[in-house]
Parts: structure tokens; sequence; C-alpha cells
């Protein structure tokens, strides 16, 4: 090493690589979104090619769908298309990656001005994409003949709102799940506990996890808390006790979110309660990365005896199919496993004075404003969703669908999933669709972790103020 | 000038120029500017990022947990890196050449192919190995449910990093002991030099050059690592949250593409200082 | 220790220096293989799943007594992408390892024979930058450019862009090769009238081959391990290499999918080390010099 002065040099290097820098790439910016252009662009164009993007691979993660849209909706439009004279190419982009990856590359390709025509958004996603200019009403997109469309009878009202913003749509829904409490009856008979077991307050659930407590080599209760488990925390344990304790996270009337509250503090209380001072759960798989991968083994071995999830848990965890459910599969699962609903902290003190309480997810399939074919784009839209291609979807699975006749015909099959959708999902309730949502979101895990590590609740309930107030500003936060 | 003009040698190193300008200098660059806004992927952020100065360096420097990943990052360098695969590296260099053909290659072999094996891999194999249930270290050390990475996750990253990147300074030591004469060292046994006045008076003039090379790269890459992140995600409570793994975690899980990048430019200036530092120490000694 | 032998053993004190020599010298062998052992326990005990779990009838973390199956192989066959995206990731690797073998060899041979301003500094400057240049942020810059330029699922622009990514480490390296070839070999063929790149190549190259092999085998796995690159510049699942694809083994339910992943890791990792192998056996794998003080 020669001697000189190396940061000076450094820098004059700097600035000469700069210059062929910016002559080699020249001068690179995002594509300024043209805003809804005219939706009749290309309708009669002789040949369209639409390209679909969702989290899904053939062969892996979410692979049903993956094989539906590949193997039977795509040649299935393309001939349809065929028959009224057009000629349209669909291909589909598979991913089937951690969900966080897969938003960040959707993310990059829609601020780029490209990404896929056709894409799934999360009800909650919505304001986020919009603000962003990356979602539009469909109207918007595509005209008027979205209002028209016969499919919206089929929908349940409050799954029409979650695609919906300020009354417009902005997306045809797919789905719709809601969350109960599973239990183990096997355990439940040998604690003590009734078969057909309905907890009417928070001081039941903790009463039963104690009898479920003198059988050795099982944990009592399973209530998603933390960072690593991610989404899952807020949707499987802090939005429905949230609920259960009288509010939601978000109060679009107010525009305010919750901040240090009573709701809060008896939410994180019961947290403590459970993981804490009462010992009824594993507060170490609260922290682990794997955490509730291992949480699903446990409830499949009979070692876990009540657990806060989502009929997902039902249909492609414990399900009887080793061929979907795998190492978790559960061959008595429809003797064994009972749900309840989720009980409100106390009767009548839920969300507008429910007894009982649930979450709710799902979203559906939305068109790229910056698509260069919206009619064909509408027309494989309402393809994809009809009853026929549904259940083309689901195949001999049974899943709670976003149509009321495909229901009707297919819910029969199983006993858990019409419970969620006759009594579960009248009472349920959606996450916001504020851009800040999955921002705040995060500082709920990190609380709720913090309370099933037993850190004093005022400190956290601070402390999260503090975060939410740094987001959205001190007059969107409630405090009491 | 050694039959090479300057033309003729601007001409051999621009086409690497050329690509470390367009995909490193200026993707850089574009992060810097990132780091004076307040910039998201999606949100009304994408739409119309926010200019806001010296605000998310100052965010960054009165935030705790900022001040706690510098530290965890300090901690994490110097015990693998710096101690860890330095120290192991020379170690395994210096004492197989004595061991007989096959354990030498045996031990080569294992500590090189730890090294190799994709990123993906290695992080799977680590996992069964720690894991609470059915781990192969509480099998063997008959502790079922002891949980290593979430009681000892700096200690968990640290054995891992030492695991994952001794063969770099194994093999540039055993380049360097090659090259220090044998008779030398014969001379310094004759007349009666200890194995630790041998190597500080025979060995390590030798090989100052390859120390710091290799301390200077290995420190660099340890600092920069995003591995532990998939071994520990950060956790619990922080323990194992590094500059790259609280990078990670403010961008995408907090949304704050800007805040992010505005740390990678202290992680750059971090980086610097280090440099500088190991530069100037070979300096002093070697002068 | 031949040389305490050749001492008089008929001498009382010799012998007695004889005599601890002998004990050191067992104790020195006896610490070593200790110290061997030590180290093989420590490197091999996590690569125990993944020679064990590939052949395993419950494929998990756990590893279970040998019970020999292929079937875990037969599921790997059946997915539609993983061999594929093993020819992907040699294609990927091999790219990147010839041009940055080709750049950093031509330009760590410049800068090492010509002085040229800035030289050092230009040096550590990019090897600095190369260190922020990671994650997501970063993605942001790259992805608009390439998509403004229309490269986008091109595999030759994402060669590039990890070209790019590694040449900083690459020329560092290179360049203490290149500094250890005596000048008196291309003055030499200088007078036989040979041109500059004629001397790199049939003069330097030689020489240096062990530095440029072990270059390419260093850039082989750095690439081989890449995911977000590929993962945002590709588009196309059918392109998409081994790092990528690795990650799409869930089930329907998304826990993970453990008779794809064992045996999918060890298919992964047989190439880099044949590549390791065949280099370490021609040319003998190993890193050069170090800076001068």
């Amino acid at each position: 090493m020669r001697s000189g002065p190396i940061a000076a040099r450094s820098a004059a290097v700097v600035a000469v690589l700069v210059t062929v820098g910016l002559t080699a790439t020249g001068c690179v910016s995002a594509k300024h979104h043209s805003g809804g252009g005219d939706p009749q662009r290309n309708a009669n164009a002789k040949h369209a090619t639409l390209t679909i993007s969702t989290n899904a691979i053939v062969g892996g993660k979410n692979a049903q769908e993956a094989t539906w849209i590949s193997e039977t909706l795509i040649p299935a439009f393309e001939k349809a298309e065929k028959a009224k004279g057009r000629d349209v190419t669909v291909k589909y982009q598979q991913n089937g990656i951690d969900d966080a990856k897969y938003g960040e590359k959707l993310e990059l390709s829609l601020k780029a001005g490209g990404g896929p025509d056709i894409y799934i958004i999360g009800g909650d996603s919505i304001s986020r994409y919009a603000k962003a200019g990356y979602v539009e009403p469909l109207e918007k997109v595509v005209g008027s003949k979205v209002d028209s469309w016969s499919g919206w009878q089929q929908v349940d009202k409050s799954v029409q709102q979650n695609v919906s913003m300020d009354g417009k749509y902005y997306g045809v829904p797919n789905g719709v799940d809601g969350r109960v409490l599973f239990y183990n009856k096997k355990l439940f008979a040998r604690a003590g506990l009734p078969a057909n077991w309905q907890p009417t307050s928070w001081a039941d659930i903790l009463a039963a996890g104690r009898k479920l407590k003198t059988l050795s080599g099982v944990t009592p209760i399973q209530l998603d808390a933390g960072t690593p488990m991610g989404e899952a925390t807020t949707m499987q344990g802090f939005l429905p006790l949230l609920a259960g304790a009288g509010q939601q996270i978000y109060d679009p009337k107010t525009g305010k979110y919750q901040g240090d509250t009573k709701a809060i503090r008896d939410v994180l209380s019961f947290y403590r309660s459970l993981y804490v001072t009462g010992k009824l759960g594993d507060p170490k798989l609260q922290q682990d990365p794997n955490g509730r991968d291992e949480s699903f083994s446990e409830f499949s071995k009979g070692k876990l005896g009540i657990i806060g999830e989502s009929d997902y848990l039902w249909r492609s965890i414990v399900c009887p199919d080793k061929s979907i459910c795998n190492a978790t599969a559960m061959a008595d699962r429809n003797s064994t496993v009972g749900y309840a609903l989720i009980p409100a902290e106390k009767p009548g003190a839920g969300v507008d004075g429910q007894d009982f309480v649930s979450m709710s997810g799902g979203g559906g399939y939305t068109i790229n404003p910056n698509t260069k074919y919206p009619q064909q784009a509408w027309d494989l839209l309402t393809f994809m969703r009809s009853p026929t291609q549904i259940k083309a979807q689901l195949g001999d699975t049974v899943q709670i669908t976003a149509n009321k006749q495909v229901n009707s015909e297919i819910l029969k099959k199983d006993p858990a999933l019409s419970f969620i959708a006759e009594k579960v999902l009248p009472i349920t309730r959606f996450r916001p669709s504020e851009e800040h949502y999955s921002s705040v979101g995060a500082l709920l895990e990190e609380a709720s972790g913090q309370a099933a590590a037993g850190k004093p609740i005022d400190q956290i309930a601070k402390e999260y103020q503090q975060g939410v107030v740094k987001l959205v500003g001190a007059d969107h936060v409630a405090s009491d | 000038m050694a039959g090479l003009g300057t033309g003729r040698a601007v001409l051999f190193v621009v086409p690497a120029l050329a690509l470390i300008a367009a995909f490193l200098v200026f993707p850089a660059l574009w992060t810097l500017y990132l780091g004076v806004l307040k910039y998201d992927l999606a949100g009304s952020n994408a739409a119309a990022p926010q200019f806001v100065g010296l605000g998310n360096y100052t965010d960054a420097l009165t935030d705790p947990r900022f001040a706690n990943s510098v530290l965890l990052t300090l901690a994490f360098v110097g015990l693998s890196a710096v101690l860890g695969q330095n120290g192991l590296g020379f170690l395994l260099a210096a004492t197989l050449r004595r061991a007989v053909g096959w354990v030498r290659m045996l031990v080569n072999g294992l500590v090189l192919l730890s090294w190799i094996l994709p990123g993906t891999v290695v992080v799977f194999l680590w996992q069964a190995l720690l894991d609470r249930n059915g781990g192969t270290l509480n099998a063997l050390l008959d502790t079922p449910g002891a949980a290593w990475t979430l009681d000892h996750p700096l200690a968990t990253i640290v054995v891992f990093n030492i695991w994952r990147g001794t063969a770099f300074s194994m093999l540039l030591y055993s380049a360097a002991l090659d090259a220090v004469p044998t008779s030398h060292l014969e001379t310094a046994r004759l007349y009666g030099s200890g194995p630790l006045r041998t190597f500080r008076d025979v060995v390590l003039p030798r090989i100052r050059g390859h120390i710091l090379t290799n301390t200077l790269l290995i420190t660099l890459w340890t600092f920069n690592d995003f591995t532990p992140y998939m071994l520990t995600g950060g956790g619990p409570e922080h323990r194992s949250e590094t500059l790259p793994v609280y990078v990670y975690r403010m961008s995408i899980e907090g949304g704050q593409l800007g805040f992010g990048s505005a740390i990678s430019l202290i992680m750059l200036v971090i980086n610097l200082v280090i440099a500088l530092f190991y530069l100037r120490l070979l300096r002093r000694r070697g002068g | 220790m031949s040389e305490p032998q050749r001492v008089d053993p008929g001498n009382r004190a010799v012998r007695r220096i004889l005599g601890d020599a002998v004990v050191r010298h067992a104790l020195s062998r006896i610490g070593l293989y200790v110290f061997a052992g030590v180290m093989l326990v420590f490197f091999a005990l996590p690569l125990l799943w993944l020679v064990l779990t590939p052949f395993s009838r419950t494929p998990a973390y756990q590893i279970t007594a040998p019970s020999f199956t292929l079937h875990n192989f037969r599921v790997l066959l059946d997915n539609p992408f993983a061999l594929r995206s093993i020819g992907n990731s040699l294609i990927l690797a091999g790219g990147t390892a010839v041009l940055a073998v080709v750049f950093a060899g031509t330009a760590a041979y410049a800068l090492s024979r010509v002085r040229l301003p800035g030289r050092d500094a230009l040096l550590y400057a990019i090897l600095l930058l190369s260190s922020i240049v990671t994650g997501t942020a970063a993605m942001v810059p790259i992805f608009l450019m390439l998509f403004q330029l229309n490269m986008i699922d091109n595999r030759l622009a994402l060669v590039l862009v990890l070209t790019g990514g590694l040449l900083p480490s690459a020329m560092f390296i290179l360049k203490d090769f290149m500094d250890s070839v005596p000048k008196s070999y291309e003055e030499s063929a200088r007078v036989f009238g040979a041109s500059p790149l004629q001397i790199l190549r049939h003069v330097v190259a030689p020489v240096v081959r062990p530095g440029l092999a072990t270059i390419a085998v260093w850039a082989i796995v750095q690439v081989w391990g890449n995911f977000l690159l590929p993962y945002i510049l590709l588009h196309d699942q059918n392109k998409q290499p081994a790092a990528v694809i690795m990650y799409t083994f869930y089930d329907e339910g998304g826990t993970p999918n453990f008779a794809l992943i064992s045996t999918f890791s060890l298919l992964y990792s047989v190439p880099v080390v044949v590549a390791y192998l065949i280099v370490n056996r021609r040319y003998g794998f190993r890193f050069q010099g170090g800076i001068k003080g």
C-alpha cells in the first residue's frame, strides 16, 4: 500500500466511477403512471397476452392453486376465447416463496410500471397499493360493466366489503376464512373437560388450560404471540382478543388507531396470564422462528390442548389425507378435533357488544391499471370466479369460497367449515384497509411477544403507543 | 511500466470498471439518495417519496435498537471472525501440516465443505443440529428440549460463523506458511526458541501481510453477513439482531426502505473506519 | 525430530534432554491428534443430516437411524422444477465465473503492472462499496435500471449484475497473484515481439492459473448460493436457479417438505463440491499473498 490520503483519493475515484456509471446506464427513473387510460384500449386486438402472478408453484407451496391455474384455468379460458373469435394467450408466473419476499418482488414490478396483468391482493393491502397507484377501482380500469357483473349477487356483503374501498370494488374476492379455538377432545376427556366445550369468557379459557396442565407432556394452550409468527400473531392472537375486549385496531369513523388503551392493556395482560403467571403456554415457542410449525406438529401429535387458528388448520394441517397434510395429518381428525367460538373477555364485552368474536382474512384477484388489455383481463377475472372454475380450483377439497351457490353445494361435506360459515362469519371482522395497518401490526407482534416474555404491561403499552404515534401522528391514536 | 502502456492498461481495466460502475457504484449512489427520503415500496411514500434530509440518520442514531445492533455486530465480528475464524484458521493451517496425510485431508475437506455448501442448505443443516425437539445436539448431549438458538442467540451465530467461514483463513494461512523458509524454522529451533517466540520472530514478520488481507476481508464479509437472520431471525428480543438483520427488518417488516438505506451508509462508514484502522496498524508495525 | 539423534547417546545430560524431547514430541503428537479429532467432530456434525436424511423413511429435522429408502428421490424427480433449476444454476454460475475471471484477471494484471493514479484507493473504494449493495434497498435501483433497459427476465443481464458484484473482491485477491509473477518472464516475451494480450494469455495466465481457478470456484460458490438477485430479476420460473427453487419446497399447508428439501440439498451441493475437487486436483486451490506493508 502506497502512502497517501486514501480517503481523499477514494472520493476522487468514486467520482470518476459515478460518471462512468451514469453514462453507461443512462438516466433511469421510474415510469410515471398514466393512471387509468381508456378502458376500451386494445379491446379488439387480434392477439392479446395476459399474465397472472400468484404466490404458488406446482409441486410446492400452494400447489393446488398453481396446478389449477396452469392445467385447468388457462387452457379452458383460451379455448373459450377462441370460441368467441378472440386469440388470447395467458402466461402464469409461479412463485411459491415466503410471502414477504413475494410482496417485495410484486411491488418492485408494479413500481417500475410493469407487473402482471392479474394478481392477488389481500383485503388489508388495498389502501397501501391504491395510495401507491398500483390498484384502481375496477370500474375505472374496465368500465361500468364491473358493477353489473352478475357474480356479485353470489358474494356475501362483508366479503364484498373486504375487496372494496370507499364503496368501490378493487378486486373480485377469492375466498374467506374464520378463526376459532380448536381443541383436542381426547386430552379434554382425560382432563375432565366436556367434549363439546364452549368457553364464554377469557377466564373460561384459562380455567380449561389449568385443567389441561395436570396432564404430563401436554402444553395446554397456544395463542400466537411475538414477531417470529409474523402476521399469524395478529390474526390468530392479538386481533381476535382485541375484538373480544371490545375494540378494533383501527376505527375508520374517527380515523384513529388503538394506542395505550384499556383494550390493548387487557389483551397484553391476557397474554401475560397465559404465558407468564399461569404458565399455560410455551413462551419459547413464541420466540422460535419455526414456532408456528412446531405448534402444528404438537397439536397433530396430541401434545397441545387448545390452539387459536383459522380453518386452514383443519383443512391443510391436520386433515386425514396424508398426501395433503403430510407429517401433520390426523387420521382421526373428525372425532378428535373439536372447535369452539372465541369468547369475548366477558359475555357482551366484545366489539359491538358481541358475546363471541372472530377475525377473517382473504382478498381477491385484481387487474393491474397498466394492463394493455383491460377488457380481456376482466373476461379472465370473471371466468376465474365462475362457479365451474371455483369448483375446479378446490378439486376434492372443501373450503369456504366467496360464492354462496358454491358454498351451499360443498360445505355440507364438512361440519367444521359449515360451522365457520354459519356461526363465525356473521360475527367476524376484517383487518382495516388503511395504509399503515401492516406497520402497526408489526408493533402489535412486538408488544405481544414482550408480554409473553414477561415484560411489565404498562411499559409495553407505553412503548407501543410511542411507536404508533411515530407512524401515524398523535392525532390518529386513541388512548385512555 | 513493464511493457504495458498506460493506454493499454486502461483498456484492460475498463470492462471490469464498467460493470462495477453500472451494477455497483450506481446502485450504491442511488441507495445513498434513498437515505434522505421517506421511501417505501407501497403506500403514499411509494408514489411521492418525501425528502427528510438527515431525518433518517437522526432517527437511527437515537434508536436504542440501532445502538444494540451496532454492539452486537461488533461482538459478532470480533468473536467469530477476528478471533474465531482467524485463530482457528491459523491453528488448522499450522498444525495439520504435521499430521499424517489422510487425517490432514479429511479435516481439510470437512472445513472446506462447510464453506462451499450453499447457504440455504447450511441453514437447514444447522436447524437440524440445534432443533429443540429432534435436534442432533440435544440427542448427543441428552438435553431434550434445550433451545440453543433462543437461550444463547449470540453464541449460536458466533459458533455458526466460525464453522461456516474458517476455511478461507485456513487456506490463506496455509499458503502463507508455505512461504516461510523451513531453514529459518530449523535455525530457530536449534537455538532453543519456543513455539511462541519462533512464531513472533520468524513466522509473524513473513505473514503480516496475509494476516492483514485475511482479517480485512473476513471482517467485511462477516460484518455484512445476513445468514444469522436465517438461523435466529434476529431474536429473541433482538438479541441476535446484527446490522444487516436490523436493516432488513426495518426495510421490509417496518416498511422503511429510506431508513434502511441510511443505515447502509452508516455501515459503509463503519467498514471504512475498520479498514483504515487495519491499514494503519500494518504500516506502523511494518515500518 | 532428526537433529537430537545425531548427538552421542553416551552423554547423560544429552540423554536427559533427548528423553525430554521424546516426551515433548509424544505430547505434541497427542495434542495434535486430539485437536484434529475435535475439529473433525465440530465440522462433521452438522453435515450428518445432509448425508443421512435423504435416505430416511421419515425425513424431518430429527436424524433417524438409517432406514434406507430411495423414495425421497422419487418425490424429487416428480417435482417439475427441481432438476431444471440445477441446470439453471450451472448456467448462471458458469457464465459469471468466466466473466469474473476474464475481467478481474485483465484488470488485476493491468493494476499490478501499471501505476494508475489512485490505484490502491480504487481497489479499497470498490471493495467497500460492494459491501453496501446488498439487500432490498439496492434491489430498487438495479431492478428499475434493468426494467428500463427491458432486461428483466434476461439471464445475460443477471450474469452481468452478478459479475459486477463479485469483481471487487476478485480483483483484490487476483492482484496479489499478479504481483507475484516475475516481470522478467514478460520482458523476455516482449523481446520476441509478443503483444500485451499475448503475454497475458501465454505467459502470465499459465503462471497465475491456480489463482484464476481459485477465483472461478469462489465465483461459482457465490452465485450458487445467491437467492435475492435471481429471484427479483427473473420472472419465468423455468429460469430460476436452485437457490430460489429450494425455497418453494413446502407443503400445501406451508410446512417444510423434508423429502424434497433433504434430497435436493444433497443434489444441489454436489456440483460445487465437484468443481472444487477438480480445481484442487489440477491447480491446487489456494489464496495468495497479502498486502505489502
